[in-house]
């Protein structure tokens, strides 16, 4: 790969999914896209990269730009954001969403579908307190393949084992050999489909939460302040933010704040309407302990 | 520092097991069959159990049951880590009283995602 090669790629990568690489990650490129210069019989990576700028190489386009990220994720991952999800934002929401019984998650880079599946595990743990409810859980990813995945919802013996409590594991997975199936109560719980963060998203609706995590670390600060304000605009007054334990949103934008002693979550910043003292209120109330 | 009584007829598996479960910061004793990890705990109650299934003399299954009657057995999390991968043996040791279960082979990831998950770490 010559340097232009790589600094093609860079741009490339740069503009199609956000992902930003220092000037030293030949290595990676290497072992990431030379999969596919060997299935399509190319000489080497400055072949792709002709191929790439040549017109109508879309699918090969998007095979590179998948084949580049990285989707690592298991259940329950880091434990805390789904305590958070427990302890914080289910009793919030349940509050304030009696009336409607329906309330909207959003998994912003569900990759294989362990962060999702973990939300649709709590809620079917707590059983009939939620009987009436509509939870609906909406997971996108950039990659369609780890989508694929995730609709499978097949995992290995060790993907299971990391977060997972064995208990968990005997109750909403289904065995086959060293393989297991997460079970289809839990499945038909969660809705994916292909969303790349970098284009618009306001179509999906307003989510009460959205968990958007381990993806923001690939980004630049331009991008990740650009996609962190258009999350605040479909994310509901009284709804929550989770980020990765890389992640933050402090020094980035205003439009979330952090919520205190609940790492890695954080609330949009309500804007009083003018003369509507009393609706904000109401809010504040809903929160209960969310220091605004 | 918490002690982990490792169970496991193979010397090689207690020895990986140490190397993680030192690195986790246990002090760690051995036994290679149930009823030697019996005796000891007849002793000292140990924190943590690791605990292999298929074993000569008394298998873990077996020592897990001893265990739970003894006075003070209920204290130690046990977690075995066995080659018996099936739902059924499974769904037996947790009925009998184990913490948890980690199906071989494992590594220091699984190993400790386990025993944060009882609350050893
Ligand atoms: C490390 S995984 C995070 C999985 C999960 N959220 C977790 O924390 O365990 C990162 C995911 O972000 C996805 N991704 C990367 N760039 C993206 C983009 N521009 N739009 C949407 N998803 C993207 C990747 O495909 C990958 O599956």
């Amino acid at each position: 790969m010559t340097p232009l090669d790589y600094d093609f790629l860079r741009g490339f990568l740069k503009t199609r999914s956000g992902l930003v690489l220092s000037n030293d990650k030949q290595y990676l490129i290497e072992s990431r896209l030379m999969p596919i210069v060997r299935k399509h019989g190319m000489t080497g990576i400055s072949e792709l990269v002709q191929k790439l700028k040549a017109p109508g190489a879309e699918s090969l386009a998007a095979k590179v730009t998948e084949a580049m990220t990285t989707n690592e994720s298991f259940f329950f991952r880091d434990k805390t954001p789904f305590d958070h999800f427990k302890e914080v934002m289910l009793p919030a929401m349940l509050k304030a969403r009696a009336a409607k019984r329906h309330v909207r998650i959003w998994c912003a880079a569900a990759s294989t579908g362990q962060e999702p599946y973990s939300l649709a595990m709590i809620l079917k743990e707590m059983g009939p307190q939620l009987a009436g409810w509509r939870f609906e859980i909406i997971g996108t990813d950039l990659s369609g393949e780890v989508l694929e995945r995730a609709k499978a919802g097949i995992y290995s013996q060790f993907e299971v084992q990391r977060g997972l409590p064995i208990q968990m594991l005997l109750k909403y997975f289904i065995q086959n050999g060293d393989q297991w199936t997460i079970s289809p109560e839990i499945r038909s719980m969660v809705h994916y489909r292909t969303l790349n963060l970098l284009n618009d998203f306001s179509a999906l609706g307003q989510f009460d939460i959205v968990y958007c995590r381990n993806v923001l670390i690939y980004f630049d600060q331009p991008t990740k302040i650009d996609v962190l304000n258009r999350t605040a605009k479909l994310t509901a007054p009284d709804g929550y933010l989770l980020l990765g334990a890389a992640e933050t949103v402090v020094g980035l934008t205003d439009s979330f704040k952090p919520i205190a002693d609940r790492r890695g979550l954080y609330a949009p910043t309500v804007k009083a309407p003018a003369g509507a003292a009393a609706a904000p209120a109401k809010v504040f109330a809903v929160a209960g302990g969310r220091p605004l | 520092m918490k002690t982990c009584l490792v169970v496991d007829d193979s010397s090689v598996i207690r020895k990986v097991a140490r190397r993680i479960l030192e690195g986790l910061g246990f002090a760690i004793e051995e036994a290679e069959d149930g009823q030697k990890a019996l005796e000891f705990c007849y002793g000292t109650m140990p924190e943590a159990i690791l605990l292999d299934w298929n074993m000569p003399v008394m298998d873990g299954y077996e020592f897990l049951r001893e265990l739970r009657k003894l006075p003070g057995g209920q204290a130690p999390k046990v977690v075995f880590c066995t080659t018996e991968n099936d739902v059924a043996h499974i769904a037996r040791a947790m009925h009998a009283g184990a913490n948890e279960y980690i199906m071989k082979p494992f590594d220091k990831d699984i190993v400790e995602a386990k025993f944060a998950e009882v609350g050893l770490i």
